[in-house]
C-alpha cells in the first residue's frame, strides 16, 4: 500500500454511526483515502455499504462521526463548507441520475458553469474533454434517453470527474446494467484507477475488486469487520469472511461475472 | 337579417370585451405562475410550518367558490388593506390567487413525480438544494406541467365570465349588456360562446405546440 503512517490523508470519515427509522444502519465505521487508493467496499445487501458511502459527502447525514477533508474538519451543517466537500468528492450512483432534460454535454457542463462559475464556452470545452475521456465525445449532444445504459453511466463519471473531484466514490456503478455493457464502464473505472483517481467503490464485482482494490473492506451488519489488500483477504484457505462471501458469490454467478470480465 | 345586424353592430363592443378577458387571464395566470411556483417547492421542500401554511393557503382558495372570493375581496378584504386596483385589477389579481392554489398542486405533482436521484446528483455535485431546484428540478417539473396547465387555462378562461358579477367589462358583462337592450339574448350569447370557443382552442393549441418544442428527445416515448 502507498500510505504512509505520517502522510495525511486527502479525506477521512471516522466513526460513523447511521440510525434510520430508529435501526443502527451504520456502527462505527471509518476510512481513509490517501492517493492512489481504491478501496473497495463489499459485503451482503443491507450490510450498509451504500449509507456509509452516502454519509461520506453526506447525502446521508450521519448521526455521529467527522469528516476529514487533508488536515480540515469539515462542518457539514455548514452550508459553505457541505458544498465544497462535496465539490471534492465526487458521486457516481447505481442508477446514473443524469439530469434527464440536458444533452451529455449539457450534463457534465452544468455543475462546473453553476457552481464554479465558468463560462458557458469554457464549461463545454471541458466537457468536451471528459466526454473524450470516457469515449463519447461523439455522444455529446444526444440526450440520456438516448443513450444505452452503459454509454449514461460514462456520462455521468465525466459529469463528476468535470468537478476535478479529489475522491471518486462510486456506489455500485454496474448493478443496474445488462450485462454486456458492464465492460466498459469498468474499462472506464479501471484506467481511471491507474492514472491514480482515489476512490471508494461498492460492487459486486470480485474480480474486478480484485483486480484493481489496494484494500477491500468488508461490512456486515453495519460494521467494517474485516480490512486488507485483496491478497490477504482473498487467498485461498485464508479463511477469512470476505474469502467466504466471495466463494458463494461466485458459486451463485460466478460463470456470469466471470464472462463479463 | 334583423338577427345579424344586431350581431355585427354589438361585435366590436363584444370583441373589446374579449381583450380584457385576454388581459384578466393572461393576467391571471402570470399571479398564478409566479406564486404557483414557489408555494409548490415550499410544500415539497421546505419545513413543516412553511409547507403548512402554504396546505392552508391551497385550502382556503380551493375550498371556496370564485364568485364569493370575488365578492369577498372587492367588497371586503381589498378595501380593509387599503388596496383599490378597480374593477379589472381585482378580478386579475383574485383570479390569480385562485389560480395559484391550483397551479401550485400542478407542479407539486410534477416535482413529486421527478426521480429524487435528480436531486442527490445536484448536492453530490455541490450545489446548493436552491440551485439544483432552479436548473435541475424545475425545468423538468415544469415540462411535466404543461398538460396540466392547459387545463388550468381553459378553466380559469372561464370562470373569468364570473368577474361579471363585478362589473368588469369582459366578454360576458358586455354581451349580458347588449342582450338585455336588445332581446337578441340567443345570437348574442352564441356568439359570446364561440368567442370563448375559439380562444380557448387557441391557448390549448399553442400550449400543446409548447408541450411538443420542449419536449426532451427520446424522454416522452420511454417515459410516458
Amino acid at each position: 500500500m502507498n500510505a504512509r503512517p505520517n502522510d495525511t490523508p486527502i479525506l477521512r470519515a471516522e466513526h460513523f454511526t447511521k440510525y434510520l427509522s430508529g435501526r443502527k444502519i451504520l456502527d462505527d465505521c471509518s476510512i481513509s483515502i490517501y492517493p492512489g487508493d481504491v478501496k473497495v467496499l463489499i459485503g451482503p445487501s443491507g450490510a450498509g455499504k451504500s449509507t456509509f458511502l452516502q454519509c461520506i459527502n453526506c447525502l446521508l447525514e450521519p448521526d455521529e462521526g467527522e469528516i476529514w477533508l487533508g488536515d480540515r474538519k469539515v462542518d457539514v451543517r455548514n452550508t459553505r463548507e457541505l458544498c465544497e466537500l462535496r465539490q471534492h468528492v465526487g458521486m457516481i450512483f447505481q442508477d446514473f441520475n443524469l439530469f434527464d432534460h440536458l444533452s451529455a454535454e449539457d450534463n457534465v457542463a452544468l455543475a462546473p458553469r453553476k457552481v464554479r462559475g465558468m463560462n458557458k464556452q469554457e464549461a463545454l470545452k471541458r466537457a468536451h474533454a471528459e466526454l473524450r475521456r470516457v469515449g463519447l465525445e461523439d455522444k455529446a449532444r444526444l440526450y440520456p434517453a438516448e443513450l444505452s445504459g452503459g454509454q449514461k453511466q460514462r456520462v455521468a463519471i465525466a459529469r463528476a470527474l468535470a468537478m476535478d473531484p479529489t475522491v471518486l466514490l462510486l456506489d455500485e456503478p454496474t448493478s443496474a446494467l445488462d450485462p454486456e455493457l458492464v465492460g466498459e464502464v469498468l474499462t472506464v473505472i479501471r484506467d481511471l484507477a491507474s492514472h491514480g483517481m482515489p476512490m471508494i467503490m461498492v460492487t459486486h464485482q470480485m474480480e474486478f475488486a480484485q483486480a484493481v482494490a489496494t484494500e477491500i473492506l468488508f461490512m456486515e451488519q453495519g460494521r467494517v469487520i474485516e480490512q486488507g489488500s485483496p491478497d490477504e483477504l482473498l487467498a485461498p484457505g485464508s479463511q477469512t469472511r470476505t474469502q467466504d462471501f466471495c466463494v458463494r458469490l461466485h458459486d451463485l454467478c460466478g460463470g456470469e461475472a466471470a464472462a463479463q470480465e | 337579417m334583423h338577427i345579424l345586424s344586431t350581431i355585427i353592430e354589438a361585435l366590436p363592443y363584444i370583441l373589446e370585451g374579449t381583450l380584457v378577458t385576454l388581459l384578466l387571464v393572461a393576467g391571471a395566470l402570470s399571479v398564478g405562475f409566479c406564486l404557483g411556483v414557489p408555494m409548490a417547492v415550499t410544500q415539497v421542500y421546505a419545513p413543516k410550518p412553511f409547507s403548512r401554511l402554504v396546505s392552508f393557503y391551497v385550502w382556503f382558495f380551493r375550498g371556496v367558490p370564485v364568485l364569493l372570493l370575488l365578492f369577498l375581496f372587492y367588497y371586503g378584504l381589498f378595501g380593509l388593506m387599503g388596496i383599490d386596483v378597480g374593477t379589472v385589477g381585482a378580478s386579475c389579481l383574485v383570479l390569480g390567487m385562485t389560480s395559484a392554489a391550483y397551479q401550485s398542486q400542478i407542479f407539486r405533482g410534477a416535482i413529486l413525480s421527478l426521480p429524487t436521484g435528480q436531486l442527490k446528483a445536484g448536492r453530490a455535485l455541490g450545489f446548493t438544494d436552491l440551485q439544483s431546484i432552479r436548473t435541475i428540478i424545475l425545468p423538468q417539473a415544469l415540462r411535466l406541467s404543461i398538460p396540466g396547465w392547459s387545463n388550468e387555462y381553459s378553466i380559469l378562461l372561464k370562470d373569468s365570465a364570473m368577474c361579471f358579477a363585478l362589473g368588469t367589462p369582459e366578454i360576458m358583462a358586455r354581451t349580458h349588456f347588449v342582450a338585455s337592450r336588445t332581446y337578441e339574448h340567443l345570437p348574442l350569447y352564441i356568439t359570446a360562446g364561440l368567442i370563448y370557443f375559439l380562444i380557448t382552442l387557441a391557448g390549448v393549441t399553442m400550449l400543446r405546440r409548447l408541450e411538443q418544442k420542449v419536449r426532451i428527445p427520446g424522454y416522452n416515448t420511454a417515459g410516458m
